[in-house]
């Protein structure tokens, strides 16, 4: 392990003295470094809490289990009868759409808000600071508010019948899916604020003084500065958005309870139904199953897209 | 630099507080208020009387034993997590080992895994463990889902550590749990806070892993509690406020005194 570690990354020895003999310097490299047996607790406790459970959706998802006795293996059957399911080719189409509006609002919005919150005035940093606040309510308090908010009878619609026309946003599809959306952008958005703002306060302040110097006037800076800069930023919240809303779930139990009849019956809230409603826990695995897929994918592309992988040579060579 | 000010940008960052302090301010409201009341005049009165039967309503409704439960979960959580990601960290950071870059990429997958996508699993395998409807049930997978981010956020501030220092001590010989325990803990601590508030919020706010490995009152959890206070009493909505503000209280103290910590955890995911 000597030998090889050190071939790959010379550079780090020499730092600690450039005219050791070469031996040295291997020996001086390997000092003081942790073997793989300090990850092992947490790889093990990892492994056994959320990596095994995901390979053994793969295989629960071939089996017929109602929650007693012992899964029973029954080849394809779940996956036919979810693929046949219309509810469940609807709930897909349901959770890219919340997804999409998702990004599609809570993106510019975000940026917007982090770019004026980085700013160091003091009234800014003020109401940054109530900003924040949805972020520390739960997703279940979020939506039980809401739901109380926006309560037919007793809620705000109630109040602005000229805006919300009979009050009963939950009574159809299109007023709900604005309702979930809402709701997520009220809670989300301050999470994506704030990686703006950080974001954008680590921009170098020398490339606004050259901007300045050559008469650019605030929205050039804004487009051709400030935006540029926040590139990898955006595919980040972004990706985190996507992972969020496939995954939106109490929302949509608390809010809408899947409703009206099956219109937002999104994918997860349709595999919470199938497994702990129906106890048909073979196909809400099938379906957990096409959720981890393209949660995968989308990590996978975190990884590629945001070099998290290769941060670490990136770091230490310095 | 003195600039003018932004009006338009100022308008705007109004028209945002308006959306997130109103209902902020409806919910306050209403929990002082009698359900009557609340009724006649609609959420957007301002209160008339002031009552904190709402408050009192929700103890007596079990929200103290919720509360308490919550708190067992949380602080068991930040414990695993506490014993956990600092000698993981440090091995990502420091080892040579190619099985710890492995491990670190297994993490990084391990950060988009989405607790709903497991969750059938979980349920299968805390039942034949025998550890459903018990809070342990509840504490494990919750502390696992935890482990990604605070890798992730720990390693960074592992990284922020001058090399130097590292290869002073290993030149004195030091041995790598020597150079954990004097050099690396205490130079993380910033990171260690994070680590920590973060886990405290997701143990705190957690929802889909109590929904299905608990069903008795004895094990339940606050936010179990609002869902199910919720579909129950559902039209007593300032009763049901009352609960979301309780829920809530522990968090925003912590926010009080330990915004640096928790506003960096949150930066620390995005913004390396």
């Amino acid at each position: 392990m000597t030998t090889q570690t050190t071939g790959v990354r010379p550079s780090t020895a020499a730092g600690g003295g450039r005219s050791r003999s070469r031996s040295t310097r291997a020996a001086t490299a390997q000092v003081g470094r942790p073997g793989f047996a300090w990850a092992i607790p947490a790889t093990v406790f990892f492994t056994l809490f959320a990596i095994a459970p995901l390979l053994m959706v793969a295989v629960l998802s071939f089996t017929s289990w109602s929650g007693l006795g012992s899964p029973e293996f029954v080849g394809l059957d779940n996956w036919t009868r979810i693929l046949d399911d219309p509810v469940m080719i609807k709930s897909i189409w349901l959770s890219l759409l919340i997804t999409g509006l998702g990004v599609a609002v809570q993106t510019p919005l975000s940026i917007l808000l982090g770019v004026w919150a980085a700013g160091q005035q003091r009234n800014r940093a003020v109401l940054s600071a109530i900003y924040f606040i949805p972020l520390l309510l739960s997703s279940t308090a979020v939506s039980v508010l809401w739901r109380a908010l926006l309560d037919p009878n007793f809620g705000v619609p109630s109040e602005a019948t000229w805006l919300f026309g009979d009050g009963n946003l939950f009574g159809g599809q299109a007023t709900a899916i604005g309702v979930l959306a809402f709701v997520s952008t009220w809670q989300f958005t301050p999470f994506h604020t704030l990686l703006y703002q950080g974001a954008a306060r680590a921009i170098p302040k020398v490339l606004y003084q050259a901007a300045e110097i050559d008469g650019a006037g605030r929205y050039r800076q804004f487009f051709h500065i400030t935006l540029p800069q926040l590139r990898n930023t955006v595919i980040t919240s972004t990706i985190l958005m996507v992972v969020g809303g496939l995954t939106t779930f109490e929302t949509v139990l608390i809010l809408t309870q899947g409703g009206p009849g099956t219109d937002t019956t999104i994918s997860a809230y349709y595999m919470y139904q199938k497994a702990f409603k129906s106890f048909d826990f073979g196909a809400g695995a099938a379906v957990a199953l096409v959720l981890v897929v393209a949660a995968t994918v989308i990590s996978l592309i975190v990884v590629r897209v945001s070099g998290y992988d290769k941060m670490r040579s990136a770091m230490e060579g310095l | 630099m003195k600039r003018r000010p932004h009006y338009l940008a100022g308008a705007g960052s109004l028209v945002w507080l308006l959306l997130v302090g109103l209902p902020l301010y409806v919910m306050l409201a209403a929990t002082v208020q009698t359900r009557t009341e609340y009724a006649r005049n609609g959420p957007l009165a301002f209160p008339e009387s002031f009552t904190f039967d709402n408050y009192t309503g929700a103890f007596s409704g079990g929200f103290g034993q919720y509360l308490v439960n919550t708190f067992i979960v949380t602080a068991s959580v930040i414990a695993l997590v506490l014993l956990l990601v600092p000698p993981l960290a440090f091995a990502i950071v420091r080892s040579r080992s190619r099985i710890t870059s492995g491990v670190f990429r297994l993490f990084l997958l391990g950060l988009a895994i989405p607790a709903q996508a497991v969750i059938v699993p979980m349920f299968y395998l805390i039942s034949k463990a025998g550890l459903y409807d018990n809070l342990i049930g509840v504490i494990l997978p919750t502390a696992a889902f935890c482990l990604p981010i605070s890798a992730l956020i720990l390693s960074g501030a592992m990284r922020d550590i001058s090399p130097e220092l590292y290869e002073a001590m290993a030149i004195d010989g030091a041995p790598p749990r020597q150079i954990f325990f004097r050099l690396v803990l205490p130079l993380s601590k910033g990171g260690l806070s994070t680590i920590v508030v973060f886990s405290a919020l997701q143990a705190w706010n957690g929802f889909l892993f109590p929904l299905v490995l608990t069903q008795s009152e004895s094990t339940k959890l606050i936010t179990l509690g609002l869902y199910d206070f919720q579909t129950e009493y559902g039209i007593n909505i300032p009763g049901l406020l009352a609960a979301v503000v309780l829920s809530t209280v522990p968090v925003l103290l912590v926010y009080l005194f330990a915004r640096r910590a928790l506003v960096q955890g949150l930066m620390g995911v995005g913004g390396k």
